[in-house]
């Protein structure tokens, strides 16, 4: 039936567990549609012929409705809008919270092109590798102009905003190849801002990343639509520690749990601080980002405002490397960064 | 010169009903035209209090209280002028009309000195702005909102003006009596818009 | 001057033989009469030639849109021009067509009449507004042919502040066309309050004035926001003041939200006018009074006052907030319900009618089909887990379009069909008429399903060039426009022909109460040849005497 109905409305195949969901959902929204124009044409129809003119100045009677019809054509509406809100919100509020073990991939959308950057392993262009049956949050972010991330068979879509971090999350649920298409006017190549989600049984995957790793940056996957670029200096939180030198964030931040100019790093993630201003924030992702772009919006509580911006310094792609290091500085020694479950 | 009854209006009472209603209308249009500045101010103080706070200070509050308290008397006089045209004094309600023009044109006057402020301290909207000391994020989007709010503002207190000196020429030739005070009561009402914007813009920029 | 009233059958009778003042087209014949004029029904008549302009003019953008379409490359342009067109459609669709059309044409016409009034309240300013409705679409238009914007009409920041393509003068142009709208809206409303007959309580007044009330309301707390929205994206534009700029801590989603706050009422501006026009002739062709006036009224109120707090369902995957859309959704189901009464409570007004399908009833029915079905795929796309993978697709274009012109465009030729004997004195052939309204609800079903299919698959909007496996849809697509286009020109023949040689038309072709009929057709300059008196409703078929009692003036 399902089969039935979704290619009856051209939807692509279901490769995501919220497409399942979702799908559902617009059946009976479709269908009730049908269902309801088809029942006022064939009812006008019938009026039509039963109450033709037959003579040019018939009179006709003074129908005034009863105060139960005038509900009923309130409450009959509102109570299938109302019910497929309450069944839409409550899968959206799904499609709005990653849980707490999915994969993070870090999206950057740029005039005409997608990006991708994995904490544990390499950047690629335009192709983004995914395990199947696990959840993948995506972090999604814009060079330049607003551009949108849109996998049809997944049913899932988010605007990728220049200066902000934007979040969505899948599980796909089957291997295979599925297009990506940028769904946010961008400009001359919009529609040619094309990309690929190639989802890989999960020990395929785990094998691929490990290569990733090892460095294997010259090996190009034969069936690769497109060619997709490996960075071979490292994971993203190698990158970070070399920027962390390179642009002297270690002049203030320890790594150590030492506290110098500024607070330390090690153990920062996800730690509950006070501000100056005596407000509380968690140092997730967000926050890391704005610190270092607006370090004076919220100063922890101890320390001086003297920490310079380093907007314009530092591009989203080594933004998120800073962040992947100082998330791996824990003192607990996990390696790999476990993202927990939370809205940005 | 009388109100002239027009041909569609059935009685004079309804037309003087119409054209108040139709200039209070007007004026919620320029409310909500406002109101989207008001927002973006709204905006962006939530998310740069500090710096917005610090910006702030870069105003004059001197020469605001001073645009403020000129405003604040031009209405006043605009508001007896259309009690002297209801009393047929007409020239009166002129000579007060003119004395708000040029409480319009010392506003005027004060806003173009602020300006010229800005413009040598470098605090100017957008990528203009290049003042030394100010370098969080969020300062120069004070000062753009500074310049759009007042420059619309300011847009508005010559198109008022415009209005007084039309309004007020016609009544130093002594049109306007107790039966026909329309034009310089529905003019009076829009430069009292204009003052009540800049009544919400002057404790939102220079006070807090 | 006539001595004896009007006479007061209302069944449709032999030619007027009205001696007397001239009518409203004959009442001064030089180009100065006519630019110069007061007369709300000659202001109708100057906004009718130039909102058809306007359709011409973004029917034409349709087309070459749907030609390039035909295959997944390039077909007849490349890129850059294809981004102008789909934006330049938009703009001129919306700004110069849909917004003014039935407000501007047959409100500006029949308002002052159906109020028993001899124009509006404010003849010069009805006046300006066309001036400033033509001096803003001709800064659009001069910028549409000097290169024109690519940035789609929703000029989305950063984009539209970026981009190299020129997008002051359509700026400028459509915030200029938006205080024209203003100007009439406030017109409308203190003409509704101030210049009732004697006789005419709000409950006795026609729909059609009900639903432009609703529109005015919208028209004047709206508008402004979209002007100061276009005028802060210009002075972006221009001089890079940086406030939808993040880089100097803008931002650009603020642009979405003042954008459409205006933006999704006047979608309301576009449909409330064209269902009060279905009120009017669904009543006249079932000679019925409409079943449950006073739902339907209120409703027209209602919609116009919900419809202000539904706007973020345009943002449901921006990075709003959960809350954010959550509220907008369950507000957004609301005013789809005023909708559904509405339609209920029209198709109910047949009910033990006496119908009589000429070609404006062909398209109350092609009205009603599309209207549920375009306004119930819109209560789909506000339901917010589907949207996300409807948004910026295709079937959100099936949607508003189904709307746009399968409803609004619906009602704009059945007021014109209906309203033309009366606006010009003539009659037009109906056979052709219906064979034009055939083809118009057939092209539109040919044209737009296939994009409701199109969405579902996952093509998105504003694709130059997509994938060969959504060709076959986009050819069928392509095809229903082709036939759109016939239907159009078919009736622009026969109009333009009635309009010149047409038969004569009495005061009452169609044997309505409504109270426009009593005049002449075409009407005397001042609408009524004496005093006016209301003592009936438009809609009591089940009385004899007329509802309206004119009294010639004494001399």
């Amino acid at each position: 039936m399902n089969e039935f109905l979704r290619t009856m409305l051209f939807l692509p195949e279901q490769a995501s567990s919220f497409a399942e969901q979702v799908d559902q959902l617009h059946y009976f929204v479709i269908i009730t549609t049908l269902i309801a124009s088809t029942a006022v044409g064939m009812g006008a129809i019938f009026f039509f012929w039963r109450y033709r003119r037959r003579v040019q100045d018939q009179k006709t009677p003074h129908v005034e409705p009863t105060v139960l019809i005038e509900a009923l054509f309130v409450a009959v509406p509102l109570l299938f809008f109302v019910s497929w809100f309450v069944m839409g919100f409550k899968d959206f509020i799904t499609l709005s919270t990653p849980p707490r073990e999915a994969m993070d991939v870090y999206v950057m959308g740029k005039q005409w092109m997608w990006k991708f950057a994995y904490p544990q392993g390499p950047n690629s262009i335009s192709t983004l590798r995914v395990p199947a049956d696990r959840p993948v949050r995506l972090l999604l972010t814009s060079r330049d102009v607003i551009h949108s991330f849109y996998v049809p068979a997944f049913r899932i879509k988010q605007d990728a905003l220049p200066g902000r971090y934007t979040q969505t999350w899948f599980t796909a649920t089957r291997p295979g190849r599925y297009p990506v298409f940028c769904a946010e006017y961008c400009g001359l190549t919009h529609s040619g801002m094309i990309g690929e989600v190639v989802v890989l049984p999960g020990p395929e995957f785990d094998a691929w990343l490990a290569d990733q790793q090892r460095g294997l940056a010259d090996r190009q996957d034969a069936q690769d639509v497109r060619a997709e670029r490996v960075e071979p200096e490292g994971s993203m939180v190698e990158q970070g520690r070399v920027l962390a030198t390179s642009q002297g964030c270690t002049r203030c931040h320890s790594v150590d749990g030492s506290n110098h100019i500024g607070p330390t790093w090690l153990d920062l993630y996800r730690r509950r601080e006070l501000t100056t201003e005596g407000k509380a924030v968690e140092a997730d992702e967000p926050y890391l980002t704005e610190s270092m772009m607006d370090p004076k919006a919220k100063v922890v509580s101890g320390f001086d405002p003297v920490m310079p911006s380093f907007r314009g310094r530092l591009s989203p792609p080594e933004v998120a490397a800073l962040v992947e290091y100082i998330k791996s500085l824990r003192s607990d020694r996990v390696v790999l960064p476990t993202p927990r479950r939370g809205k940005l | 010169m009388e109100a002239r009854l027009a041909h569609h209006f059935r009685a004079i009472e309804t037309q003087r009903h119409a054209e108040r209603l139709g200039m209070w209308l007007f004026l919620a249009t320029e409310v909500l035209l406002f109101a989207g500045l008001f927002c973006g101010y709204t905006l962006y103080r939530y998310l740069y209090p500090e710096t917005f706070k610090l910006a702030s200070a870069h105003l004059d509050v001197f020469l605001g209280t001073v645009n403020t308290v000129v405003l604040i008397s031009s209405s006043l006089t605009v508001a007896l002028a259309h009690h002297f045209a209801h009393r047929d004094r007409s020239r009166m309600a002129g000579v007060l009309l003119f004395v708000s023009v040029l409480a319009g044109l010392a506003f005027l006057g004060v806003k173009a000195v602020e300006y010229t402020h800005k413009f040598e301290e470098g605090l100017l909207p957008g990528r203009y702005f290049h003042a030394e000391g100010l370098t969080a994020p969020g300062a120069s989007m004070f000062f753009t909102v500074y310049f759009l709010t007042t420059g619309l503002h300011a847009f508005h207190v010559v198109v008022g003006m415009g209005v007084l000196v039309w309004i007020g020429v016609r009544a130093w030739r002594g049109e306007f009596h107790a039966n026909h005070s329309m034009p310089v009561e529905l003019g009076g009402l829009y430069w009292h818009l204009v003052d009540l914007v800049w009544i919400f813009l002057y404790p939102l920029l220079y006070l807090v | 001057m006539s001595t004896a009233p009007v006479p007061a059958s209302f069944v449709p009778g032999p030619e007027d033989p009205a001696p007397g003042p001239p009518h409203y087209l004959k009442d001064g014949t030089t180009v100065r009469s006519w630019l110069l004029t007061v007369d709300h029904k000659r202001i109708a008549i100057l906004y009718l030639v130039s909102v058809l302009v306007g359709l011409f003019l973004g029917g034409m953008f349709a087309m070459a849109l749907r030609l390039e379409l035909l295959t997944p490359g390039p077909t007849i342009m490349d890129a850059l021009t294809y981004n102008r067109m789909f934006t330049l459609h938009g703009v001129t669709m919306i700004f110069l067509f849909m917004i003014p059309a039935i407000p501007a044409v047959f409100g500006n016409f029949f308002l002052p009449i159906m109020l028993g009034a001899k124009d509006v309240a404010f003849p010069k300013l009805n006046l300006l507004s066309w001036y400033v409705y033509v001096i803003g679409g001709a800064l659009a238009l001069w910028g549409m042919v000097h290169g024109g914007a690519d940035t789609g009409w929703t000029f989305y920041t950063p984009y539209s502040t970026t981009t190299p393509t020129k997008v002051l003068p359509i700026l400028l142009g459509a915030s200029i066309i938006g205080f024209s709208s203003i100007l009439t809206g406030l017109n409308f409303i203190v003409s509704i309050h101030t210049l009732r007959a004697p006789g005419l309580t709000w409950t006795r007044m026609p729909l059609f004035l009900w639903s432009l009330y609703g529109t005015s309301i919208i028209q004047i707390l709206a508008t402004p926001v979209l002007t100061l929205v276009l005028l802060l994206v210009a002075t972006e534009a221009a001089f890079g003041f940086g406030l939808f700029d993040p880089a100097r801590g803008g931002d650009p989603v603020m642009f979405q939200h003042l954008f459409w706050f205006y933006s999704h009422p006047a979608v309301y501006i576009m449909v409330l006018p064209a269902m009060g026009v279905i009120s009017e002739t669904i009543s006249t062709f079932s000679r019925k009074n409409i079943f449950g006036y006073r739902m339907v009224a209120f409703s027209s109120l209602g919609i116009a006052f919900v419809g202000f707090f539904t706007w973020g369902h345009h943002l449901f995957v921006s990075g709003q907030s959960t809350f954010d859309a959550g509220a907008f959704g369950i507000l957004s189901m609301f005013v789809g319900v005023f909708t559904a009464i509405k339609v209920f409570n029209w198709v109910a007004t047949l009910y033990k009618g006496a119908i009589s399908f000429k070609t404006p009833f062909a398209y109350i029915c092609g009205f009603l089909y599309f209207l549920v079905f375009g306004g119930m795929t819109g209560v789909a796309v506000a339901t917010v887990s589907l949207d996300v993978h409807w948004h910026d697709t295709y079937f959100v274009v099936a949607h508003f379009h189904f709307i746009m012109v399968g409803a609004v465009m619906m009602a704009f030729l059945a007021g014109l069909h209906y309203w033309f004997p009366k606006m010009f004195g003539k009659t037009y052939h109906e056979g052709w008429g219906l064979v034009a309204a055939s083809l118009i609800v057939l092209g539109f079903n040919a044209t737009f399903i296939p994009q409701f299919l199109l969405g579902n698959a996952g093509m998105p909007r504003r694709y130059y060039a997509y994938h060969e496996s959504f060709q076959a849809l986009n050819v069928a697509s392509t095809a229903g426009a082709t036939l759109l286009l016939f239907g159009f020109v078919i009736i622009a023949i026969y109009l333009v022909l009635a309009f010149r040689f047409g038969g004569p038309a009495g005061p009452n072709p169609w044997g309505s109460r409504g109270f426009e009929w009593v005049t002449a057709s075409p009407p005397i300059t001042e609408n009524f040849d004496g005093e006016v008196e209301v003592t009936g409703t438009p809609y009591d078929y089940q009385e004899d005497q007329p509802s309206v009692r004119v009294t010639p003036e004494a001399e």
